[in-house]
């Protein structure tokens, strides 16, 4: 399967994607450079953390216009896999293709630390080889991470399984203290409507090495190819 | 056509929580400003643009701010009468 890895400028987890991909995953995997027209032949993109375009007006608001973006979203739309992490969760959510936005963590300082988020639905295309409720370990690194929707959309979003990835605590206790940055109801990873694009604020693809700490992140990939290949 | 300038104000959405502006309204009231009751802190754009005329002007600045301008989940804007640049 090939997964093709969005480098926008300002980008800088498109390397660790790589890595994941490469390296821990065993599957091939290609830059797409924001300026060009083509996937590439990709199966599954993902839109890497970074600060695209400096955050300028806001964060992933420049992005969502690069030339490569017209290709994902027609990809999001045919129903393949998109994954957008950190950077990449704030351009899925300007460019539509998730609902809400990404808004200043409400403590309004930037968080670099491990959290914790709990498995809310294991039965996605990016969690199936989780077991539901299960706690996983994964870093987060944002300044404008604060998850919000209006109410009905929240509702909507939980009552039909969306919110895959709570902030929860170590006993799974879903809390304010687990919150890193305010997001509302504690959501730290939503899919589409149509469950194959994924948004979420820790970096499973920095979670994919006993040496980073974590390798909880490596059956998030592994789920895409469960699925992809079932 | 004519050259126009337009300035927008775009707003933290009311109800929304604005961490930016309750910690300015908190060093406010810390300075001694204790009748200070909210603050909100948004961004102050201007558009430099060639229309036909103000209205086509602010039509167009409209359409700027829904497509790009302000993200509609978050922000509200108002955008000031054109005036020539």
């Amino acid at each position: 399967m090939k997964f093709g890895i969005v480098t926008f400028p300002g980008s800088n987890c498109d390397y660790d994607a790589f890595q994941a991909v490469t390296d821990v995953l065993g599957e091939e995997a290609t830059y797409l450079w924001h300026k060009d027209h083509d996937l590439q032949g990709s199966d599954v993109i993902i839109l890497p953390g970074g600060f695209s375009y400096g955050d300028y007006l806001r964060a992933g608001a420049i992005a969502r216009f690069s030339p490569i973006m017209r290709e994902v979203v027609s990809h999001a739309r045919s129903g393949a896999p998109v994954l957008g992490i950190c950077n990449g969760f704030q351009i899925a959510c300007e460019a539509g293709l998730l609902p809400g936005a990404l808004m200043r963590n409400s403590h309004l300082q930037f968080v670099s630390s491990e959290v914790r988020i709990r498995v809310e639905n294991a039965d996605t295309m990016f969690t199936n080889l989780y077991e539901p409720g299960e706690i996983l370990r994964m870093p987060v690194a944002h300044g404008d991470g604060r998850y919000v929707a209006p109410a009905e959309i929240l509702d909507e979003l939980e009552a039909e399984g969306r919110v895959i990835f709570r902030y929860a605590d170590a006993s799974g206790n879903i809390s304010a203290d687990a919150n890193p940055n305010g997001s509302e109801r504690n959501i730290a990873g939503i899919v589409s409507d149509g469950g194959n694009v994924l948004g979420m604020m820790p970096h499973p693809e920095r979670a994919c090495s006993p040496l980073l700490g974590s390798t909880d992140g490596v059956r998030l990939l592994e789920s895409i190819l469960a699925r992809v290949a079932a | 056509m004519a050259k126009f300038r337009i300035a927008v104000h775009i707003t933290p959405r009311k109800g929304l929580l604005d961490p930016q502006g309750n910690a300015v309204r908190d060093a406010l009231r810390t300075l001694g400003f204790t009748t200070v009751k909210d603050v909100h802190v948004g961004r102050y754009i201007v558009v430099e643009t060639d229309a036909y005329d103000a209205i086509a002007a602010e039509e167009a600045v409209t359409e700027m701010c829904q497509k790009l301008l302000a993200n509609p989940v978050t922000e509200d804007f108002d955008i000031e009468s054109a005036v020539h640049a």
